[in-house]
């Protein structure tokens, strides 16, 4: 089958979006459509002490002007974080109150106070500007580490100190031992820096009210329509969920940040009850970068001990978390659970601890973003790696062979197993295609023109496939983290699988058709997959942590298994042959070795027509399937990067970038490469660019692509990739996800080629020119070298 | 964007009088500061006055000593223009890269001059080369039209129609990019004209483009990278933000001219 598994099917969604022709939610154009315009906080913390609307409510065009009181008024919950995270001490986690508009106090520059709801997005913003509200300013605190400080502004009244939860994984009194008795230890602080997630469309939301059915429609930018209808009606009470539809039409990527509910969401479904009209919203650049969640943020410090031999023999680490004003929806998990459970690495690690805590700020929401988490976890343990190996004076490849878990399954102290890998086997093959061998003598050539070249490993690991739900419950998720998928034959024999998964850039209306072109040998032009609207899909859980492969698609091979249980059945019956005899190959479904036969086709005809099936049998070819994954799935590989600095400007160029991935079997591997280019382009933006500046007291300073720099074609070069395939054991296809590696695995590669380069360790992300010369400024002085 | 009026004049003598007739004029040159401003709120001209059109306003001409060109003309014809290449080749280098495909396709050196960004590239170059700004009104000598960030010796009212550059025996630039915005954290204009040389330096100055003596006496001595060694280039007055602080500025100032230097042709 030449379009099926393996195949390097061009992208079937491409044609749309290439030629203007994708649908995305503000194309949607609704009869009677206003729009709304938020009336947002300049402060990071203040009080609203009154809102005088009447000059926006006066202008000819306005529908009207709502505000907190209303809304809560009306019964419109507070929004929630689903997953609930326990302290150390056994006290649940301090949730401050997050109203979609702010009631008595805004605690970030851009919480919403209030909207407008008028006859075009132009007025809407003049009047929005026109609603005088009043302030009483107080104290705002960005920093995470300033806001535990003692004497920190109070931002939540039920989080003393600001501290959300204080958590530990991992046994401290064992660690802290292994560390004391330990050869050599290797201590590290590093910064995880604050990101901006800027998919290139906007957040935006149609709303409706249909008040003669007394039911609601939403169309919004959204990886996981479900989730939102799920919340939205749960917790948001904005209707019951058989009375509000939920459509993510095309997307325009995501990268974690449209897994969330928004204030805009809720409030637009709201104010188009309260206004009988459809109320449309779309962000633009400057709100996405003051409203969207972002990722990251993290101050670690950590202790790494060693034998004299080079294995570790304890890791202990100490994170403060910054969740910004207000908990998001995922945001408890990312700095725990799919932080910490991720900080052994692939190292076979007996004794790991680590203390966070999550702490509010007077800054935007941190929640998931690429990686969420895992890069956090990834990006320690891979400098600690590389600092120790230079300061025990061993080769860093070496050590971190030295300590490779090499045998499955593996459980590590920080309660993950590990299924499936060969850590070496990916060096070696990154290793070779990055010609480490030569590196010496390119070094040398690069001294010859002045430049300093560097070479930096990272040996990731991630969990994916997200995630079994019994486990994830008892860790405390709201929800559980299966798949739903729905295959239906037609009577003509085309198909249309129903997913639960939400494609925002993925490619999954080529990829999950390529496993039923392959199941079925039909040509992939017969099948269409259908996401993104609730009214379709019974239901799935969306897309966000590399899951849609590995969870999504285990669901449609399940369904898949149904059906062809019942096309067998039904040829069978036809054909007068047994049901262990039919083969379906080639458009046909046949008895084998004999010259027996029907088309395809003709199996779906007659599972309709029903003139002619097996006893009992119900008529129709459709089928339905949950699947629950039974573990993560574990993507690990081995990245090098190698770099020329200019010592003179501190001006870097990433020269050589290898990716060796173990991502298990792969399905489609052109697209797999795009999404290892995309995330090891994001990687390198967070290494050596992007950084979300907030000043000390929550003014955002990186409002605009004037300040906050993306990674352009020319800041990032022609990667090398290559696979080293260990089958995933836990799920039909043997597959392990793909979407985050590159995020994940890039900016230790990155970090650590620079700091090879520069001589010293002392260097944050991101690695900008003014970083980099700093750091070779300070080694060069006496202090800095003592 | 708030509302405003368009108006799009066919002589300078009518651009002249639309501007000033209405209340809050701005004269569009090629919009790549204006209209992402007006966007963002942070600017509300009651009228527009669009100068793109008027005959003559995109000319570039070559006489004996000088090189003469429109004002409404892009960073892409500077770039792309043969005579500009022949007779200034570091005018035609540092228009080449300003900005984008986009915003040389439609910014104008115009626009940029009257506009002063602190950051922008071409107050370098009208200052390094000691050029003539001319107006409606009268001639300006570079070291009298730039005063600090975002203000000029214009007067209201009044509208650059050419610049006038000296053909320097050798010019160069150097820019140091900003890694989000691509304007220039610093960047450095060096020509040599008669037997002086000017250095001008742009995105580091608190109080915008600026010449540096030192530099500049340098040169005049030893027009070559090595003569800037023993020249200190302080971080007094220059600018300090996310992107760069005064102490890595002063650093590149002299990289940057030891580049230029290195540039020049």
């Amino acid at each position: 089958m030449s379009d099926g598994i393996g195949a390097r099917v061009a992208r079937k969604e491409d044609k749309r979006f290439i030629t203007g022709k994708g649908k995305y939610t503000d194309d949607i154009r609704m009869e009677n459509q206003a729009y709304a315009a938020f009336v947002r906080s300049p402060h990071a913390h203040a009080r609203v002490t009154g809102i005088d609307a009447s000059a926006a409510e006066a202008m000819d065009g306005v529908i009207a002007v709502l505000n907190g009181q209303e809304l809560t008024g009306d019964g419109i919950g507070n929004i929630i974080c689903g997953w609930a995270v326990t302290s150390k001490d056994g006290s649940p986690m301090n949730m401050g109150a997050w109203s979609a508009l702010a009631t008595e106090k805004v605690r970030y520059v851009g919480d919403a106070v209030a909207v407008v709801i008028a006859e075009t997005q132009a007025l809407a913003r003049l009047a929005a500007e026109a609603v005088d509200v009043a302030y009483e300013e107080l104290t705002g605190v960005a920093f995470a580490d300033a806001a535990l400080a003692a004497g920190a502004p109070q931002i939540h009244d039920n989080a003393p100190g600001n501290l959300i939860y204080d958590w530990e994984i991992g046994d401290q009194a064992a660690t802290d031992a292994a560390i004391a008795g330990a050869a050599h230890v290797t201590e590290l602080q590093v910064t995880n820096n604050r990101l901006s997630p800027n998919p290139m469309e906007p957040r935006s939301a149609v709303a409706t009210f249909d008040e003669s059915e007394d039911h609601y429609t939403l169309y919004t930018t959204s990886q996981n329509p479900h989730v939102a209808r799920l919340v939205l009606s749960a917790f948001y009470q904005v209707a019951p969920e058989h009375k509000l539809r939920v459509i993510a039409p095309d997307v325009g990527g995501g990268f974690g940040c449209k897994i969330y509910i928004y204030p805009e969401e809720i409030t637009c479904l709201w104010a188009s009850m309260k206004t009988g009209r459809s109320v449309k919203w779309t962000s633009d650049r400057t709100e996405a970068f003051m409203t969207d969640a972002h990722g990251r943020d993290h101050i670690s410090t950590a202790k790494m001990g060693f034998d004299a031999s080079g294995k570790i023999v304890g890791f202990g680490v100490d994170t403060i978390a910054n969740f910004g004003a207000y908990m998001s929806l995922f945001s408890s998990a990312v700095p725990t659970y799919l932080y910490a459970t991720l900080l052994s690495g692939q190292y076979n690690i007996a004794n790991i601890h680590c203390n966070v805590r999550g702490v509010y700020t007077n800054t935007v929401p941190v929640d998931a973003y690429r990686g969420a988490g895992r890069p956090e976890a990834c990006y320690l343990i891979e400098r600690m790696l590389e600092t120790a190996a230079r300061e025990m004076g061993m080769d860093p490849a070496d050590l971190r062979r030295k300590n490779f878990i090499d045998s499955f399954p593996h459980e590590t102290p920080v309660i993950m197993t590990y299924d499936a890998g060969d850590f070496a086997g990916n060096m070696d093959k990154a290793q070779a295609a990055a010609d480490v061998a030569g590196f010496a003598a390119r070094k040398a050539e690069a001294a010859g023109r002045g430049k300093l070249r560097g070479l930096g490993y990272s040996a990731y690991i991630e969990a994916c496939g997200i995630a079994p739900s019994a486990a994830v419950g008892s860790l405390g998720a709201g929800v559980g983290l299966w798949e739903s998928a729905e295959v239906r034959v037609n009577p003509v024999g085309t198909i249309e699988v129903l997913t639960g998964s939400h494609s925002h850039g993925q490619g999954h209306e080529t990829t999950f058709a390529q496993i039923v072109a392959d199941r079925f040998d039909l040509p992939i032009e017969n099948i269409q997959i259908v996401h993104g609207d609730t009214d379709k899909v019974q239901f799935g859980m969306g897309t966000y942590g590399s899951r849609s492969g590995a969870v999504g698609m285990s669901a449609i091979v399940k369904a898949m298994d149904k059906v062809e249980a019942k096309v067998k059945k039904i040829a069978a019956h036809v054909l007068e042959a047994a049901e262990d005899d039919i083969v379906i190959e080639g458009g046909e479904v046949k008895v084998a070795g004999t010259d027996k036969a029907m088309g395809w086709h003709e199996v779906g005809l007659s599972a309709y027509t029903a003139h002619n099936l097996p006893d009992g049998m119900e008529p129709g070819l459709k089928e339905g399937a949950f699947y629950d994954p039974v573990n993560f799935t574990f993507p690990a590989g081995c990245y090098i990067a190698e770099v020329e600095v200019d010592p003179e400007t501190g001006v870097t160029e990433i020269v050589q970038f290898t990716a060796a991935d173990d991502f298990g079997n792969i399905i489609n591997p052109m697209i797999v490469e795009g999404q290892v280019h995309g995330g090891v382009a994001q990687g390198i933006g967070q290494a050596m660019l992007e950084q979300v500046v907030y000043d000390h007291t929550g003014q955002l300073i990186t409002g605009s692509y004037m300040d906050y720099a993306m990674p352009r074609a020319d800041d990032v070069p022609s990667y090398t990739i290559e696979h080293n395939t260990t089958v995933c054991p836990n799920n039909p296809l043997g597959i392990k996800g793909c979407g985050e590696a590159g995020a994940i695995g890039a900016p230790p590669a990155v970090i650590n080629a620079i700091t090879d380069a520069i001589g010293t360790n002392d260097l944050q992300m991101p690695a900008t020119s003014q970083a980099v010369w700093t750091a070779i400024q300070a080694a060069k002085t006496p202090m800095a070298a003592e | 964007m708030y509302a405003t009026k368009y108006h799009k004049p066919g002589s300078v003598a009518d651009a002249v009088a639309a501007l000033g007739s209405a209340e809050d004029a701005k004269v569009l040159a090629g919009g790549q500061t204006l209209l992402p401003t007006m966007k963002q709120h942070l600017a509300a001209p009651s009228d527009l006055i669009d100068i793109r059109a008027i005959d003559g306003m995109s000319a570039i001409s070559v006489s004996g000593d000088s090189v003469t060109i429109g004002a409404g003309t892009t960073h892409m014809d500077v770039a792309g223009s043969a005579a500009v290449q022949e007779a200034i080749p570091g005018l035609a280098c540092l228009a080449a890269g300003i900005g984008d495909p986009h915003v040389r396709a439609m910014g104008t050196i115009g626009g940029s001059v009257a506009n002063n960004d602190p950051a922008a590239d071409y107050p370098a170059a009208v200052l390094g080369l000691g050029a003539t700004v001319i107006t409606n009104a009268r001639e300006i000598a570079a070291d009298d039209f730039f005063n600090g960030m975002f203000e000029t010796a214009l007067n209201e009212g009044e509208i650059i129609t050419e610049l006038q550059f000296p053909k320097a025996q050798s010019s160069g630039y150097s820019k140091f990019d900003n890694p989000a915005s691509r304007y220039a954290i610093v960047g450095v204009f060096v020509a040599q004209t008669g037997g002086a040389v000017r250095v001008a330096v742009t995105g580091a100055g608190a109080d915008g483009v600026h010449r540096h003596a030192g530099m500049e006496a340098a040169l005049t001595a030893d027009l070559s990278p090595a003569a800037l060694d023993a020249v200190a280039v302080s971080a007094d007055g220059l600018l300090s933000d996310v992107h760069a602080s005064a102490d890595y500025r002063a650093h590149l100032v002299k990289v940057m001219a030891k580049r230029a230097v290195a540039a020049m042709s």
